[in-house]
């Protein structure tokens, strides 16, 4: 829903990107309730039923935004700007990709510098290492005190134990 | 026993010092997160409900309970000196409030918003204990084609009732009946929409889209605004007293926001911030000095700010009585009820009367605990405004995860988090609303058991939904609250409704 929403001069393109997404997850409910066996016993309908009503529901709604979208704009988008949203996207995917590999603290570390640069700090050297000292402390508090499963790393197990 | 001495037994419990600490945080962090733009109720909910595994239920319920309202609370004070609203039920606050601000008379503002709040607080949990016993008494009746013509009734409410679009609501909608898909069928334990990836198999849980949505999205949301727009605070001069004559224009006003802001929050007819702009047109029209609305009238603050502190305590009414969630914080608080294995209800309150009683008791200590903690110590809270906000985002993002992580510590969580943050991000963009996805999410699945139970005693009859009056009635209402709405935007009087739109919380 992301893609294409940058120029504001033509939210009439978007309506038909969110039609699309929204048929295609409509869709893809369709398809799999498809491979459920329906018994519906004494209902009538079963455990597919539901999936088909959301389903050609979607698709209903996906044709009326369509439709809607010959008539007027969608919305009136202001102007976006892509870098942000790439930074905090890519902390947390950073997070994901080292949270089992180098523990919460570090992992969590590189959001908060990350998130933190997309609003304009950008001085990592500051805003990385008071990262890493947050989640440290909630670290311990969460982890140690209210008993949260936190991945540890070599960090944690350094200055908490193991 | 009657309901008088239900509370007693009630304040017994929240008399004790674990729960009165309990309630304490609560409030805090409510009034805390009411106060930071940009993060509402439901957010903060979301957040600690993951925190709160290893806790007692009764004390995390009033703690939930306690965020709730001092979000209510905290919200005025943003939208009195920052005018940007802290939650959408605010958002009316800051069309009289600011002015106020801006002409020196912030403290009377926000001094109106307090006692306003505590007022109608006190009012409308005493309705709500009051209330209570009534509806449980009619919900036994209640069969499964009743809940589920209930159950119809919030989905049009929520989505496509109020708003700038019947599409857009209603589009909210189905994405959160299309994600509650996924998972285990709750009657037959047929796998749906799982792919052969064993996360999915537990369903997508409430509190993960609940701050996707929330905290992600609108930290996306904010970030990638290009017209870096600059929020000036108000300063607080003077003193928060208010004079006679405010006084004398404030309780009227309180009295009505009340009156106004309970029925709403009770009945599933949407949340607070229609509440709070019911009641601003009411004062508009009332007001002996109709001149001074748009220029700081006290009114145009004393009374929003009752109405929708009244509203949250409505909302509790069908949570409690029903387990039905009418808007998002309500949902996410249904979701808090179940990790403890609790099931909100009637039944609730035949099993577990003390938890019950003692969390309606201990509102109206939490209550009383915010008058203290937003009239006198109002300076410490606007404090909090000035904290910068890449501090104050990337510290929610850290929070955020941190809850993800401590659910369920699996990539597969996090990935969906990125996913429907995404989702949230693009929603806001276009002007769809948030809270029918999370009411969905929530409310599809037992919707859909209601349906089948309903069918399957009938033997498959579909008339039979309609077959007793109040099932019919309510659902004639459903769909009354669905075409009037769309009738109204057809002939060009949509703008009263978007106006009225629902934004989150």
């Amino acid at each position: 829903m992301t893609g294409k929403s940058g120029t504001g001069r033509r939210p009439d393109g978007a309506a038909f990107i969110i039609a699309t997404l929204l048929a295609v997850f409509g869709s893809v409910l369709l398809w799999d309730a498809s491979s459920i066996p329906d018994r519906g016993g004494y209902a009538g309908i079963g455990p597919a039923a539901m999936p088909k009503v959301v389903g050609w529901a979607l698709i209903g709604l996906a044709a009326a935004t369509v439709a809607g979208a010959f008539r007027g704009r969608l919305a009136d988008v202001p102007r976006q700007n892509p870098l942000p949203l790439i930074l905090i996207g890519g902390g947390l995917a950073a997070q994901i990709a080292l949270l089992n590999v180098v523990g919460f603290a570090l992992a969590t570390g590189i959001l908060f510098a990350a998130t933190a640069a997309a609003f304009g700090k950008r001085n990592l050297l500051l805003t990385l290492p008071i990262g890493f000292a947050l989640a440290l402390v909630l670290y311990g508090v969460f982890d140690g005190i209210l008993q949260l499963n936190l991945p540890g790393g070599p960090l944690e197990t350094l200055i908490y134990g193991g | 026993m009657s309901t008088f001495d239900f509370l007693i037994q009630g304040l017994g419990t929240a008399m004790q010092p674990m729960i009165l600490l309990y309630a304490l945080i609560g409030v805090t962090l409510g009034t805390a997160v009411g106060v930071l733009p940009g993060i509402g109720p439901a957010l903060t909910v979301a957040l600690l409900l993951p925190v709160t595994y290893g806790l007692d239920p009764a004390g995390s319920l009033i703690m939930f309970a306690g965020i709730y309202y001092g979000g209510m609370y905290g919200g005025s004070t943003t939208s009195i000196l920052l005018n940007t609203p802290g939650e959408s039920a605010s958002i009316v606050t800051a069309l009289e409030g600011n002015r106020m601000a801006k002409a020196g008379r912030g403290g009377p503002a926000l001094a109106t918003a307090a006692i306003g709040s505590f007022v109608a607080g006190l009012l409308a949990t005493l309705a709500l204990a009051f209330l209570a016993p009534h509806i449980v008494k009619l919900a036994l009746v209640f069969g499964p084609r009743e809940y589920f013509a209930l159950m119809m009734l919030a989905f049009v409410t929520v989505s496509a009732a109020f708003g700038e679009s019947t599409l857009k609501g209603l589009t909210s909608l189905f994405i959160g009946l299309g994600l509650a898909v996924v998972g285990i069928d709750g009657l037959t334990g047929q796998a749906r929409m799982s792919f052969g990836v064993p996360q999915l198999l537990d369903g997508i849980e409430v509190t993960t889209l609940a701050v996707a949505m929330f905290a992600l999205g609108e930290a996306l949301f904010v970030s990638a605004q290009t017209s870096g727009f600059q929020d000036k605070i108000e300063e607080l001069k003077g003193s928060v007293r208010m004079t006679a004559a405010d006084w004398r224009r404030s309780w009227p006003a309180w009295l009505r926001g009340s009156a106004i802001g309970f029925p709403i929050g009770a009945m599933p007819a949407g949340g607070a911030d229609i509440a709070s702009f019911l009641s601003y047109g009411a004062e508009k029209r009332m007001s002996k000095h109709p001149e001074e609305f748009g220029h700081g009238a006290i009114e145009g603050v004393a009374g929003p700010e009752a109405a929708n502190n009244a509203a949250a305590a409505g909302t509790l009414v069908p949570l409690l009585t029903l387990g039905l969630p009418t808007t998002a914080t309500a949902a996410i608080m249904l979701a808090g009820f179940q990790q403890f294995g609790l099931q909100p209800g009637p039944l609730l309150f035949a099993t577990a009367p003390q938890l019950v009683w003692g969390l309606i008791a201990s509102l109206l200590i939490a209550n009383v605990m915010l008058l203290v903690l937003n009239l006198p110590l109002i300076r410490f809270w606007v404090m909090l405004l000035r904290i910068p906000r890449p501090w104050l985002y990337a510290g929610i993002l850290m929070f955020a995860t941190l809850g993800t992580i401590g659910v369920n510590p699996s990539p597969v969580e996090l990935t969906m988090l990125l996913l429907f943050g995404f989702l949230g991000y693009g929603l806001r963009l276009y002007g769809y609303p948030i809270a029918p996805v999370v009411v969905g999410l929530i409310l599809g699945p037992m919707a859909e058991q209601q349906l089948r139970r309903a069918l399957a005693i009938a033997q498959g009859d579909w008339t039979t939904l309609a077959a007793t009056p109040l099932s019919a009635t309510l659902l004639g209402i459903a769909a009354l609250a669905l075409i009037v709405p769309m009738l109204l935007r057809m002939r060009g009087k949509g703008q009263i409704l978007a106006k009225l739109a629902g934004d989150s919380d």
